[in-house]
């Protein structure tokens, strides 16, 4: 029987099995930050280990950075005092830090792509859950716990139970206006939170080969929400004129003989998944999510549906709606375009193309927070930031900012934020704030409308 | 890590579904550079209320129930990979989670810290959540040697699953750096194969 992406990458990763028990997978590259990386470097000391292999580790600040006068010191002592953690630690052990101020700083899943750290075939893992962003380009990308990125630290392998494979496909063509980040919400609507748990998710289908990078990003980031380790797509064209030339791609030569060996990932026709879901990509439009968490989402036009069960009753009172209810109309004083979901120069290019020559709405607050500073450079390459200057808009400095809130970047307690990042927990925006997540394009329209519209007319 | 073989406690019931990462430990309390005193925080938005008081309609803070067993909602620990979460759990002095499903990186962040995540079916769920708040002097014991949990009142019981690996972890308070530093040499064989 033939193999999976997921098969073919993991297989190749295996440096041996433990009797009755897990794999022992090599990690090609881990991705570190400031927050779940602190008490690993404690574990080494403690232990009296070395950093096995340094070369193999790259770190960027991004979870706790500010996003206005980032060339000041931090005014928050903890989160000064953890980026500080974070230079000490790799100074000492030699890992090359992308900090505050770095041309290459900003969100580790935004930045490894654009350096072409990120290529296809390789293991990655970070202490972060939306490390599952870099399987877009055929990479087995996850997520980690502290703990086992001191295992990392300390041998480059990680022991793990060979996850289950998924795969979702998704045949047909987008309708206009439906991005890459309404075909996740659509489908974690779909299936729910906790329907990829123990699997590892491979996209296929014309809707992910047609996507281009960012979109294919969007996509494996959110695999998470559904409860998934990692989402994968193969490789093709597409991924490799991505990778070529960037600051850490292979050269000349090189770079074709990588690709010769990317073009053998892709799933054998006769692989079988261990469960498979099929969609209709007609059937998909610009979606919002109604409660606290991912799954509970919409199509834009779509009411609150009317279920009976104590959990989804207390996410709407968190929420303030109800039932049977529609969503357009509400009024919004919040809108937030940024995150490793949504942060990367096409997101900025749709809300742009969307905001010209438009304004925002007096109550609203739009903040634009770039994936990362070259994305930032980029946006002024392109002129967009006078467009949403003169719009109205906030345009800050790269981070992961109010998508967990950590910094100073909180949304007020009771109000809503239409927010293109990927978690609408409670609180997760600021204490008390409530999130409805979307695609840039929704967020962009619902700044400049003050409240929530029915995108799809304006469409059509 | 510590061994664990058995515990024998009451519990406390907190039958919310989907509990995600960030409820159990608001990103705002992730500054710490070290692993202790994230219990203080554990559910902190649930706990208190905005002045900091406590919110004694949450069932960590109802005097009735108590223990080192928590019972959760379907689904507990999506989200973040934030390990804070486990530790926060176990700072709080809780060594067993009780749930009909575990979110995948919290069952790993769980065990590789000595925090038993115990799986059991929707049904006997739905059971010991109505008896121990019905009953909350009601006791509990987990044996991870025979992989039972037991309503020592009633008698009911069930068995659940766990990886054989990680058991013997457990029992004998091993974790996965101890294997994976004795591996080097395979580790750089592997290196050199695929170089």
């Amino acid at each position: 029987m033939g193999k999976t992406l997921f098969d073919k990458v993991w297989d190749k990763h295996v440096v041996d099995s433990v009797p009755d028990g897990p794999q022992i997978l090599y990690i090609d590259k881990h991705l570190i930050h400031e927050v779940t990386s602190p008490q690993a470097f404690n574990e080494l000391k403690k232990r009296n280990v070395s950093l096995f292999r340094p070369d193999q580790v790259v770190a960027t600040a991004d979870h706790n950075t500010p996003t206005v006068n980032q060339h000041l010191p931090i005014k928050d002592v903890l989160s000064r005092n953890q980026l500080a953690q974070l230079t000490k630690n790799c100074a000492e052990n030699d890992i090359e830090l992308y900090g505050l101020g770095h041309e290459n700083n900003g969100i580790i899943h935004v930045i490894a792509p654009e350096l072409g750290i990120t290529q296809p075939g390789m293991t990655l893992v970070c202490g972060d859950s939306h490390t599952s962003t870099h399987g877009a380009f055929g990479a087995i990308a996850f997520g980690i716990g502290t703990s086992q990125v001191a295992q990392v630290f300390a041998s480059q392998c990680l022991l793990l139970d060979k996850p289950k494979s998924m795969r979702i496909s998704v045949k047909g063509k987008l309708k206009k206006g439906v991005l890459a980040k309404d075909v996740a919400l659509y489908v974690i609507a779909k299936l729910g939170t906790d329907a990829g748990t123990g699997h590892f998710v491979e996209f296929a289908g014309d809707v992910f080969e047609n996507m281009t990078m960012e979109g294919r990003m969007t996509v494996c980031n959110m695999s998470i929400e559904m409860g998934a380790r990692g989402g994968m797509i193969a490789p093709d064209q597409i991924t490799y004129a991505y990778v070529k030339g960037r600051n850490f791609a292979p050269k000349d030569a090189d770079f074709d003989k990588k690709v010769a060996v990317w073009e053998r990932l892709k799933t054998d026709v006769d692989a079988a998944f261990d469960c498979e879901h099929t969609f209709d990509a007609s059937d998909i439009e610009p979606m919002i999510t109604y409660g606290t968490n991912p799954g509970m989402g919409m199509k834009i036009s779509e009411s609150i549906p009317t279920k009976n069960n104590a959990s989804f009753e207390k996410s709407l009172a968190y929420m303030g709606f109800k039932k049977g209810e529609s969503l357009i109309g509400k009024e919004v004083n919040y809108v937030f375009i940024g995150s490793c979901t949504n942060s990367r120069i096409e997101d900025f290019r749709v809300a742009a193309n969307y905001v010209k020559g438009k304004q925002k709405a007096v109550n609203i607050n739009a903040w634009l927070v770039p994936g990362s500073q070259r994305v930032a450079k980029q946006i002024k390459a392109e002129g967009l930031d006078s467009i949403f200057i003169e719009a109205g808009f906030e345009l800050r400095q790269p981070g992961c900012s109010a998508c967990l809130a950590m910094n100073d970047d909180k949304i007020p307690e009771g109000e809503y934020c239409v927010s293109t990042s990927n978690r609408n927990f409670e609180g997760r925006q600021g204490q008390g704030a409530k999130t409805l997540l979307v695609s840039p394009l929704v967020a962009a329209a619902t700044a400049i409308e003050g409240k929530i519209i029915d995108i799809t007319k304006q469409l059509n | 890590m510590k061994k664990f073989t058995i515990v024998q406690s009451k519990a406390i019931p907190l039958a919310i579904e989907n509990i995600d990462t960030d409820q159990i430990i608001p990103a705002r309390f992730l500054k710490a550079t070290d692993r202790q005193g994230f219990g203080e925080n554990v559910f902190r938005d649930w706990r208190f209320d905005k002045e900091g008081n406590l919110n004694m309609c949450f069932a960590l803070n109802d005097d009735k129930y108590s223990g080192e067993i928590l019972i959760t909602g379907h689904n507990f620990g999506c989200g973040s990979s934030r390990e804070h979460a486990a530790w926060a759990i176990g700072d709080y002095g809780f060594k067993v989670v009780v749930s009909s499903f575990f979110a995948d990186i919290f069952k790993g962040n769980a065990l590789n810290n000595g925090l038993l995540p115990v799986e059991v079916s929707p049904a006997f769920l739905k059971q010991l959540l109505t008896r121990v708040t019905d009953t909350p002097n009601a006791e509990i014991k987990v044996d991870l040697e025979t992989q039972t949990i037991t309503l020592l009142s009633t008698g009911e019981s069930e068995s659940f699953e766990i990886n054989s690996y990680k058991k013997t972890c457990l029992l004998n308070g091993y974790d996965d750096i101890d294997y994976l530093l004795n591996q080097k040499e395979k580790i750089e064989q592997f290196e050199i194969q695929n170089a």
